[in-house]
């Protein structure tokens, strides 16, 4: 008997998917607050997955010369420049210098820590390693026709290349825009949190290669109140701004199982700022549909027995 | 952090824009925050296959029930031009479905599971039943055709009543057949097709009646056409009421159905569709006037089917309608609490 949160609610993934020797289940918490935008995650990534290269595509619009999370990045690194107080501002709105600014010279300790916030300047770069969520409630594995993504004992979404059939339904089905097809390839592809790492008691490549522990794996339990601490430590050493995105188990996907701490609105990361599966709905839509399948028939059945010719 | 800044990605939108798209807003410019401009969903992969095929899927479906009401009826000549179309119209189907997937050769995966959650999932077990029964009701029009005596003439024995019987499945998984493919849309992220869920089905369920009709309009004599020029003005009723609901109804969400491409599709329809109906009732006693009513009411749900892919596909390329109808949902929790 499938839980009454089965589709929308707080769930524990692997145990309502049929796993009777479920894991603890293991996740990411990513601090946006630490990450210095080194791409290591990217490339251990690729490395180890054996992800093709994308080839060379500059963007053009900062350091970020990935884009997105799509097939070929599993890792993403997002780089916001922001022409902004870093800092609460004690100034009036709006006036704060437009154009270059003189950040100072480079030194040992990051601009703005020896003489306090006040004196720190109008811009600011916030980093960000994105990643597939593995959603409590996954709409690509809601949808999947062929049974290929699947939910692993650990709680995350995997797919299956071998048999995946390129149906592209999970695609448009993601709130988060995360999964894609493979050019020349046909298949969806995704980060699996390193599945195959996992099962032999490993950590994904991607948090092991990290060198400012931005990227943090652990049972999900763990890392959500290791969150909440880092969190209220921001908060007290003045960064009100500091705001975790994605451990809630009451939010529209239940809650991730890769989740943020965010310096700023997600949507200034390209997060969407309230994604809710598109399941949660899908009985009404049958309902709907059931609704139209009958009007549909009425209507044909009264063509025919009403009127005269 | 309520302090006003340039929005991430300004620049960017600016530049895109600059190159003129031709877009013209109805709705002023939505304040929002993206990054860099660039969309936060991946819109869908699916090429022109799958806007082809939620028209001839819908075909089939209208064209079964026309023939099933023709056979029940005695009306040879819907029953017979309604089973052929559904049969090629199914097969049509099934081609544009293997055809859009990303591995082709593995079409037959589709049967290694049933879910309930997966649309997909279901509509591939709706044709699995749809369209044998359509495959065996076509042919058994060809029974007439075969010698009277030997192993064909047992064929030409059976085939009527199988046909009948298959006739009456088909016709029974038509109204599946055609809105399950509401909830095929609607199932997705994608903020124009899942915020229209309510009225999805109704549209695509009046479009396949509509089409059905304008099948029976072109194919049967006045004498016989009564029953099409009816579901004619019944189908086109359904399809009229809900894409009027997914145009105005929607909010910000509803632009993408009324600008640029699809808006131009789903205008269309709307004209093709009130021409097909008021010619069908006019040209009553008219063969000529029937036959382009009909032809009309095809293009028609062609132009609709389009129409509302590609509004969509609109709606997951710009972050603002996925950003701007979630960031109102927090601001509205967070002045509720």
């Amino acid at each position: 008997m499938p839980d009454a949160n089965s589709l929308y609610g707080p769930l524990d993934p692997a145990p309502d998917a049929g796993w009777t020797d479920a894991q603890p289940r293991m996740g990411f918490f990513t601090d946006t607050s630490v990450c210095i935008g080194c791409k290591a995650c990217e490339v251990a990534c690729k490395e180890w997955n054996d992800v093709p290269g994308s080839g060379l595509d500059l963007l053009g619009m900062s350091y970020d010369n990935t884009g997105a999370l799509t097939a070929n990045s599993w890792r993403h690194v997002a780089f916001v420049e922001q022409p902004r107080p870093a800092a609460p501002a004690a100034d009036a709105p709006g006036s704060s210098v437009a154009g270059p600014q003189f950040l100072g010279m480079p030194g040992a300790r990051p601009p703005g820590r020896g003489t306090g916030a006040e004196t720190r300047s109008d811009f600011r770069w916030l980093m960000m390693s994105d990643v597939c969520k593995h959603c409590t409630h996954a709409a690509c594995l809601d949808v999947c026709p062929t049974g290929s993504l699947f939910r692993t004992e650990f709680g995350t979404v995997v797919v299956q290349e071998d048999i995946c059939n390129g149906c592209g339904y999970c695609i448009p089905a993601c709130p988060y825009g995360v999964i894609d097809q493979r050019k020349g390839d046909g298949r969806a592809w995704k980060c699996t949190l390193c599945y195959d790492r996992l099962g032999a008691g490993g950590t994904p490549a991607c948090a092991q290669a990290c060198p400012t522990e931005s990227i943090q794996y652990g049972p999900l339990d763990e890392l959500r109140e290791r969150a909440a601490h880092r969190v209220a430590t921001l908060h007290e050493r003045g960064v009100p701004q500091a705001r975790l995105y994605g451990h809630d188990p009451t939010d529209g996907v239940g809650g991730d199982g890769a989740f943020f701490l965010l310096l700023d609105d997600p949507e200034v990361y390209g997060l969407p700022p309230d994604p809710v599966v598109t399941t949660r709905d899908l009985p009404r839509m049958w309902k709907r549909a059931g609704l139209a399948a009958l009007a549909m028939a009425a209507a044909a059945v009264a063509a025919f027995v009403g009127g005269s010719s | 952090m309520s302090a006003p800044h340039r929005p991430v990605g300004d620049r960017f939108r600016r530049y895109r824009s600059g190159r003129g798209g031709g877009e013209q807003l109805t709705v002023p410019p939505a304040e929002f925050t993206s990054y860099y401009g660039r969309p936060i969903l991946k819109p869908p992969v699916w090429k022109w296959d799958i806007a082809a095929y939620l028209f001839t899927g819908g075909l089939a479906a209208g064209s079964s029930l026309l023939a099933a009401g023709g056979q029940l009826t005695g009306r040879p000549a819907l029953r017979r031009a309604g089973r052929v179309t559904s049969l090629a119209a199914v097969t049509a189907s099934a081609y544009f479905l293997v055809n859009d997937l990303g591995r082709p050769a593995r079409f037959h995966h589709m049967l290694r599971v049933a879910k309930p959650t997966s649309p997909m999932s279901v509509g591939t077990w709706i044709l699995t039943v749809f369209g044998p029964a359509a495959g065996v009701a076509a042919v058994a029009e060809a029974a007439p055709w075969l010698p009277e005596r030997g192993v064909l003439g047992v064929g030409r024995r059976l085939l009527p009543a199988a046909g009948r019987a298959a006739g009456l499945v088909a016709a029974a998984t038509a109204p599946a057949l055609a809105t399950y493919t509401g909830v095929l849309l609607a199932g997705t992220a994608v903020p124009s097709w899942h915020e229209a869920y309510p009225e999805l089905p109704t549209i695509f369920a009046g479009s396949a009646l509509a089409s059905g009709a304008g099948v029976g309009l072109l194919a049967a004599p006045c004498a016989q056409a009564g029953p099409a020029r009816r579901m004619a003005v019944a189908g086109a009723a359904l399809e009229l009421w809900g894409a009027h609901r997914v145009e105005t109804r929607l909010g910000l969400l509803s632009e993408p159905y009324r600008t640029g491409v699809p808006g131009r599709l789903l205008r269309a329809g709307r004209t093709l569709t009130a021409a097909g109906v008021l010619g069908a009732l006019v040209g009553r006693r008219s063969r000529l006037l029937s036959g382009l009513s009909g032809a009309a009411l095809l293009a028609a749900s062609v132009a609709t089917r389009f129409g509302i892919f590609h509004g969509g596909v609109a709606s997951a390329r710009d972050p603002k309608y996925t950003v701007v109808p979630q960031r109102a949902r927090v601001d509205r929790r967070a002045a509720g609490s």
